[in-house]
């Protein structure tokens, strides 16, 4: 499962992150890393982006960039 | 004096620590080549005073992102001879994320904790000595806000003199045996900061491996460790798993993970999947009304901004008589007389009228920004704005745009990424700025009496439409390739502090008065002289077409002909009205009143109500309805003013895409406008 799926409300744990360059990296600087606990907080009104929290502070990051983001 | 560089996360309280170490002495500056905010001050309560110098926000060390580059470089090659690192005691782990790779450097580091008032409050706690212990320097509890503990901090920093022992992550991990090797290699070699640079290199970092002394030693790093792209996420994983073995114990929090806090109740809503949108209008709409309306909350009384506005102009008027009798009293010849008096007071004084409200929008958005709105904004609106290359964080430049051009240029300073913050530039003269409202106005009086909603609503439908179709053609052409991530921090909601405001306000205003005082007095002195002046150089009527404008405008006639309004014995008044247009949009209207119904000067046509009667009926016949639109597509989409491109040249930092921009705009809105001319002829209207 990737972490666009999640439904909001719900607690997941990160297993690894694809993608590539500087967008990944910057996935890894934020904390989401493997073995990090991720609540999906909300979905913005339009549909995406996407809020979660994690490490005890809120990130936002699009559906595309949480496709990149393995999870169970 | 003793060089300390101030280092921390975007929202740890960076600017507002700044703000109070360094007072009134802040100066700043962009760094070398870049548009990035170099902040410097002296903290003069030490005995010796300190250089204090803010480097940009970041979250990381990495080489992607200009601030980080900037942030990095500065720390290892111009070895400051202290670093504050300040840390949001709220948000620890992710903090001491970009404080491991600090402490990489043998640079003297002393930890400032902020915001431990919040975490007080909110009964977590922190176990300051053991911090120290672990991570081997000083840790301070501050409050920035409240500037408790910061004269404390300053006397650890005073005596951090003597270089670290860089700090080591790597016990037990996966990356042990290679990292220390990589130490020994390069102390041996004598790279600088010889266990930082081994990080680097083992995080695959493009930049530190491009470095020559690096790149000496290519077949020994080799032969030591092969590095894969999977080296990031190991390195990430080092880093945070050092912070959750060893940092963790020390913070206790009373809160579970999800649970709401106030900032979460607040966010609920302002974010909600029904009123989030609805809640930013209104926002949006009291901002713009509260600024710009004449007639506030339908009270019949002008808005704050409106109403400060007049007051400025009271002092302007006094300075303008003054001058007057001055140079009454002295004799001055008349063509001295206009120079000043037409010329600068009245150029520059019009300019300088429109401060108070564009302070006020930027003391609103400032507002915004600080509260950690903004960010939510940019969460809000990212989906529309994705649709045509740019990110949520665009939305707001381009929307300050319909209030002026010149603080959404400087609001673009906000965007990550550089290619999208000079499209986004751009773009914003496309968003109908207030000084061209006149010009609809007069328009829609004229030719469209029974359609003046329609048609302004039209004219604004044309620059966002413009505005849609360049950022879908520029992202393919222009400022292709680049992919900004919008993975963005949702800082906690917080009440902004007034001194952070005011002192952001004040930097913005000391840019523009500089910029009054060169570009746009040099505009306006040659815009009054090729008006005033003949061939010959002898005076003549303002810009009638004995003018070295109006012959000008009279020459290059034809350009504007495939128009549709630049035809006929008149057609050069429209071309000196469009060419004023040019330097201000508020000049439009008062150049078409000289021209168009004969009067002597601006100040008569504009002091007198019969006057706008006859030049809304000379209008009326000479414009058609197509060559209206025409006239007025061209106005809202060319150049919109000197202040503007005063603003574009210093923001962008970058000759050839600010020329071309101004060319963009030129162009565009001449084929636009003929579009619009000749389709229209074509269909029969």
């Amino acid at each position: 499962m990737n972490l666009k799926d999640v439904k909001p409300g719900s607690t997941v744990t990160v297993k690894k992150v694809s993608g590539a360059g500087p967008i990944r990296r910057r996935i890894f600087d934020m904390g989401i890393t493997p073995n990090t606990q991720i609540y999906v907080r909300k979905v913005a009104p339009l549909g995406d982006p996407i809020e979660i929290t994690l490490r005890g502070y809120e990130l936002s990051l699009r559906k595309a960039e949480a496709q990149e983001i393995e999870v169970e | 004096m003793m060089k300390v560089a101030l280092v921390g996360n975007p929202n740890s309280g960076k600017t507002t620590l700044f703000n109070e170490l360094t007072g009134s002495t802040a100066k700043v500056g962009n760094w070398a080549g870049v548009t990035v905010d170099k902040k410097e001050g002296t903290y003069k309560k030490a005995k010796t005073p300190m250089d204090i110098i803010d480097l940009p926000g970041v979250y990381s060390l990495s080489p992607y992102t200009l601030e980080e580059v900037i942030a990095r470089d500065y720390i290892v090659n111009e070895e400051p001879d202290a670093i504050i690192n300040i840390v949001d005691a709220t948000n620890l782990e992710r903090n001491l994320y970009l404080t491991t790779q600090v402490l990489e450097t043998d640079v003297p580091v002393v930890i400032a904790l902020n915001m431990m008032d919040v975490v007080k409050k909110n009964k977590d706690s922190i176990d300051t000595k053991a911090l120290e212990q672990k991570l081997g320097v000083p840790v301070v509890e501050i409050s920035a806000l409240r500037a408790e503990n910061i004269e404390r901090l300053m006397e650890l920093v005073g005596k951090a003199t003597t270089k670290r022992q860089p700090l080591d992550i790597f016990k037990d991990s996966k990356l042990e045996t290679s990292y220390r090797q990589l130490v020994d290699l390069f102390t041996t070699n004598g790279v600088k900061q010889a266990a930082f640079t081994a990080s680097k290199v083992l995080e695959n970092d493009e930049k530190v491996l491009s470095f020559e002394s690096v790149v000496a030693l290519k077949d020994q790093i080799e032969q030591i460790t092969t590095v894969t792209e999977d080296n990031e996420a190991l390195m990430a994983d080092v880093r945070y798993g050092f912070i959750d073995s060893e940092l963790s114990s020390t913070i206790k929090k009373s809160r579970i993970l999800g649970e709401m806090t106030t900032s979460d109740k607040i966010d609920k809503i302002l974010t909600n999947r029904l009123l989030g949108l609805p809640i930013f209008a209104i926002i949006m709409f009291f901002i713009f009304h509260c600024t710009f309306s004449e007639n506030f909350l339908g009270l019949g009384i002008a808005s704050p901004g409106v109403y400060i506005q007049g007051l400025t102009e009271i002092p302007i008027g006094w300075i303008s008589s003054g001058i007057e009798s001055i140079l009454d009293t002295l004799g001055a010849s008349s063509w001295v007389y206009g120079l000043i008096v037409d010329g600068i007071v009245a150029g520059v004084g019009g300019v300088l009228s429109f401060i108070p409200q564009i302070l006020l929008i930027f003391f609103f958005l400032s507002f915004l920004e600080d509260s950690g709105y903004m960010a939510r904004v940019a969460f809000i609106m990212d989906r529309i704005l994705r649709r045509f290359g740019l990110s949520g964080k665009a939305f707001l430049p381009l929307l300050t745009g319909f209030g002026c051009s010149v603080p959404a240029i400087m609001g673009a300073r906000t965007l990550e990424g550089e290619k999208e913050r000079k499209l986004t530039m751009l773009l914003v003269p496309y968003m109908s700025c207030g000084a061209k409202a006149p010009i609809w106005a007069l328009f829609a009086a004229a030719v469209f009496p029974n359609h003046a909603d329609l048609m302004t609503f039209g004219i604004y439908f044309i620059g966002i439409f413009v505005a849609i179709l360049s950022a879908i053609l520029l992202k393919q052409l222009v400022f292709k390739g680049e992919v900004t991530p919008f993975v963005m921090e949702m800082p906690t909601y917080h009440w902004p502090r007034l001194k952070n405001l005011l002192l952001r306000l004040w930097d913005k205003l000391k840019g523009y008065l500089v910029r009054a005082g060169t570009v746009i007095l040099a505009s306006t002195i040659v815009l009054w002289f090729l008006g005033n002046f003949n061939l010959s150089l002898q005076m003549v009527e303002a810009n009638s077409n004995d003018s070295i404008l109006g012959v000008f405008a009279g020459a290059i006639t034809f350009i504007f002909e495939p128009l549709g309004f630049a035809s006929g014995s008149a057609g050069w008044k429209a071309v000196v009205a469009i060419l004023t247009g040019l330097i201000a949009k508020e000049a439009v209207v008062s150049t078409m009143g000289v021209l168009y119904t004969g009067m002597e000067s601006e100040e008569e046509f504009l002091g007198d109500d019969d006057a706008t009667a006859s030049l809304v009926a000379t209008i009326a016949h000479t414009f058609s309805p197509l060559a209206a639109i025409s006239f007025m597509t061209f106005n809202l989409l060319s150049i919109p003013c000197m202040a503007a491109v005063a603003t574009l040249r210093a923001e962008m930092n970058d000759r050839k895409m600010f020329w071309f921009t101004i060319g963009y705009w030129i162009v565009i809105a001449w084929i636009v406008s003929f579009l619009i001319y000749n389709v229209g002829t074509l269909l029969g209207f």
